[in-house]
């Protein structure tokens, strides 16, 4: 088992050197981006003195070198600069809409993972039947339909048509006070602060462009599930399940099922990370306050801390979830660290 | 006990319906052990996996009865064939490992049937679960409790599973190929044990192989299947001294066995004259002081030991030994697909150890020196043709093109036997036979000298081996090369090689004239590895 606890080590500390290659792809990017921010930050009626001037005040007219140690000790400090547009603090800033985009990923891929997982499995032990082409044709639906233009159709069916569901204009409707800040995520906050009211309402802004993007996600899980179900019936240990005699569902779920996680979970990994990506498109449709509409915004105008601090964090954040996709793996896999795997 | 009659087996195929086993009758007394023989294709895993109703989704018994103590196992419900299942009647299969879960601690595998079957409580699953490792004498079998498969041997393995079945005391025992993928002496000690507890439990058993040897060895009574049907049934020495179906003489021919001539593996009227081959004394392949040593995670590895032999010019020399004995890492330096750490290979002098294996394959002797691999099936790219397959090292290493190439594959395929037609088909179009046949033209194209054979009939089937192993022994005679044949099982090694050279541990422990080593082995390893292949009857009729 040392085996095991050196290689979980071992992949932790593969994290660091990762994370220093994002800091300074992260500095290089913006810095590579088309735009002059100074100009852009001193207005339309600028002179050229005054664009220098604020390039001095915005330490933009030193080396680029020095601008990054400078960049990195302020990033030791856990200040990632202000942002130009708003002049706020961009660490505030995604500290604030960090949760609302985690909120809304999180919620989909649950959504979607109660979902596929059942479905994969259905298909996988009936191939042929009527699930599996249902599966089949939820699955292709799923990725050939955009999320903005899911999105939109969703939007446009339950609350334009029908109008059961809520204004798609953020987090929470006007008529709900936001919960107490505990976690950022309303869900959780309102749970926490024991507001019903205000979680049900928090559910209601959410089903919409969760639906989008939970629609997104299905497919490749379904796919991923059912293809790994289906290699891990045919196995032989499977057959030497069955052959001694366990019941049914001990077969399915307690060997083939254990097995075919593996995969899934790699899947689920990869699926989160471009789920985080693919929302930018959802939020502008829902008028979400989360980050990628922060980061396209921030784009728009060069604000380069807010886009460096944006790419920072979601590369920590893929980060993080590749390690914690790793380290899921050594709980699943007794092989893990070890020379058979 | 059990009693079948007129059962058959058919398989949904999306070329319609086959039948696997067509109309099979045969009986089973309590405390029988019976063998089922026949090569693959012939219907014996099916029919077990009929009996005990866990055939593949699209595979139905068709007609016929099966009946069990009195159970009709065609008819009994999925819920009764579920009880039955491991606790009547057990199942052991080849390849251990694979046969067990490989994410699951062993210990709750056998917890897993005991607690299916009521013989264990959560209380006491743990305890009974060690008695039923106890059981296999499995050294150290509370420590075994926790371990994964890929923790254990081959070997080890094949005990969880005999552990796993027998754990809830089962009437009757099916082993479908249990000794596929063990070694010899391993495949000894599991069959021992088997059938020791058979014996004292007074269970029945059902031994499903290919090896006649084996059954003949093992089971009190044999059928012989081919196509889905039984062509032969008798006693074991019966069977050995006075077949008579011709099938079964075909068999009983096939299997390699003491004193007989290579020829006299294949049917009588196959056995054309086998010219001599010219062993000169010039030596070919010097090897010096050889070793190999990797670096494990708890220090240095010691794969090979400085080993010393020679291989003369037309001279065929088995290597011998159990897996981990070294063989293998040998025959990849002598290849040249790995680097030695130390020691020499001379090939006509010239010190090959000296050229590192990543630049070899640019290195005019790469022609000179090739190799047949193990599986022929995993050895052949699935996307090229056989023709694709042969072509490509005479395109890379003599720069044959256009119809001078053609020509020169259907030579080879000529040489080889293989039929021209099938020169556009792919692997999975070929049977195991022909696959081989690819994998040696393919290996001959370059007009080695010297060929290393890696068990090249293992995944064979008897009769398809003693054809592989003829057509080796005749091109060694066309072609002027020599051999070096590793393998495992010395009655195949003895048919073949004029030397032989037993490897353990990384070190030649026996080496000599092949007469010499396998009549009066020298060294107790050989004559354990002897007594470990099983011994079939003599046939009277000695041809």
């Amino acid at each position: 088992m040392s085996g095991r606890g050196t290689a979980i080590a071992l992949r932790i500390a593969q994290a660091i050197p990762v994370v220093i290659g994002v800091v300074v792809i992260s500095f290089v990017l913006t810095r590579a981006l088309p735009g002059d921010p100074a100009a852009q930050f001193a207005g339309i009626a600028a002179t050229p003195e005054s664009i220098e001037e604020v390039r001095r005040a915005l330490g933009l007219d030193k080396p680029l070198l020095q601008q990054f140690f400078i960049y990195c000790a302020q990033l030791l400090q856990g200040d990632l600069g202000q942002s130009i547009s708003t002049g706020r603090p961009v660490v505030s800033e995604l500290a604030a809409r960090l949760p609302a985009s985690l909120e809304l990923t999180l919620t989909a891929l649950f959504v979607s993972c109660a979902i596929s997982i059942p479905l994969g499995i259905l298909a996988a032990t009936r191939p042929g039947s009527w699930v599996d082409q249902l599966c089949r044709l939820l699955v292709t639906a799923g990725v050939s339909l955009p999320t903005f233009f899911t999105g939109i159709v969703l939007v446009y069916v339950f609350y334009y048509l029908l109008g059961i569901a809520p204004s798609p204009l953020g987090r929470l409707d006007f008529v709900y006070l936001e919960p107490p800040h505990v976690t950022g995520f309303f869900l959780i906050d309102s749970v926490i602060a024991r507001d019903w009211e205000t979680f049900g309402g928090t559910v209601k802004q959410l089903v919409l462009p969760a639906t989008t993007m939970a629609l997104f996600t299905l497919a490749p899980i379904a796919r991923m599930t059912r293809a790994a179900m289906l290699s891990a019936l045919s196995a032989d240990f499977i057959r030497t399940a069955r052959a001694s005699g366990l019941s049914r569902r001990k077969v399915l779920y307690g060997y083939a099922f254990r097995n075919a996680l593996l995969p899934v979970v790699t899947t689920l990994g990869m699926v989160f990370s471009f789920a985080l990506g693919a929302n930018v498109l959802v939020e502008k449709v829902f008028a979400w306050p989360g980050i990628g509409s922060y980061a396209v915004e921030a784009l728009v105008v060069s604000d380069y801390a807010a886009v460096q601090g944006f790419v920072l964090a979601m590369a920590l954040l893929f980060v993080f979830l590749n390690l914690v996709i790793d380290l899921a793996y050594s709980v699943i896999d007794p092989r893990f660290g070890t020379s058979a795997k | 006990m059990l009693s079948i009659k007129d059962l058959q087996v058919a398989f949904k195929t999306r070329k319609g319906e086959v039948t696997a086993v067509k109309g099979i009758t045969f009986e089973l007394a309590k405390g029988e052990r019976l063998g089922i023989v026949g090569e693959s294709g012939s219907g014996k895993s099916v029919t077990s996996y009929a009996l005990m109703r866990i055939l593949d989704a699209n595979g139905r018994i068709k007609a016929g009865d099966a009946v069990y103590s009195g159970v009709d196992l065609r008819k009994a419900s999925e819920r009764d064939m579920r009880d039955l299942r491991g606790r009547e009647i057990s199942m052991i299969f080849q390849n251990p490992r694979a046969a067990l879960n490989p994410i699951r601690k062993v210990g709750h595998q056998i917890e897993d049937v005991l607690i299916q079957h009521a013989r264990a409580s959560r209380q006491n699953a743990r305890a009974k679960a060690i008695e039923a490792l106890e059981a296999v004498r499995i050294n150290d079998a509370a420590a075994r409790y926790d371990a994964y498969p890929f923790e254990l041997s081959g070997g080890m393995c094949q005990r969880v599973v005999c552990a796993i079945a027998l754990a809830c005391d089962p009437k009757l025992m099916i082993m479908d190929e249990p000794t596929t993928g063990l070694d010899i002496t391993t495949q000894k000690a599991v069959m021992d044990l088997v059938d020791e507890l058979v014996k004292a439990r007074g269970m029945s058993s059902i031994l499903i192989t290919h090896d006649l040897g084996l059954a003949s060895e093992y089971c009190d009574r044999i059928v012989v299947m081919k196509d889905g049907e039984i062509v032969e049934e008798g006693g074991p020495v019966d069977l050995f001294r006075n077949p008579q179906h011709a099938y079964t003489r075909k068999l009983v021919d096939a299997t390699p066995r003491r004193g007989v001539e290579i020829r006299e593996l294949l049917p009588e009227e196959a056995r054309t004259l086998l010219a001599p081959h010219m062993v000169r004394d010039t030596p070919l392949i010097e090897v010096k002081d050889l070793t190999k040593t990797y670096a494990g995670k708890s220090g240095p590895v010691h794969a090979v030991k400085g080993i010393s032999f020679t291989v003369r010019e037309g001279q065929s020399v088995g290597l011998v030994g159990e897996s981990g004995c070294g063989k293998s890492t040998t025959s990849s330096m002598l290849v040249r697909l790995l680097d030695s750490t130390s020691g020499q290979i001379l090939f006509r002098g010239q010190d090959l150890a000296a050229i590192p294996a990543a630049d070899f394959a640019r290195n005019p002797l790469r022609t000179k020196i090739q190799m047949v691999f193990q599986d022929a099936t995993d050895s052949l790219n699935p996307r090229h043709t056989s023709r694709q397959s042969i072509a490509e090292p005479l395109k890379r290493m003599t720069g044959l093109k256009g119809a001078a190439l053609d020509a020169r594959v259907e030579e080879l395929a000529r040489l080889t036997g293989l039929p021209a037609h099938l020169l556009d088909r792919f692997p999975h179009q070929l049977s195991g036979g022909q696959k081989a046949r690819v994998g040696i033209a393919r290996a001959i194209a370059p007009d080695p000298d010297f060929l290393i054979l890696d068990e090249p009939t293992a995944a064979l089937d008897v009769s398809i081996q003693a054809v592989v192993l003829n057509l080796l022994a005749d091109l060694r005679v066309r072609l002027g090369m020599s051999y070096l044949f590793v393998s495992h099982d010395l009655n195949v090694v003895r048919l073949l090689c004029d030397h032989v050279i037993v490897m353990k541990g990384g070190e030649i422990v026996d080496a000599g004239p092949v007469e010499q080593v396998m009549d009066h082995p020298s060294h107790p390893y050989t004559a354990e590895l002897l007594s470990a292949a099983p011994q079939a009857p003599r046939p009277q009729t000695a041809a």
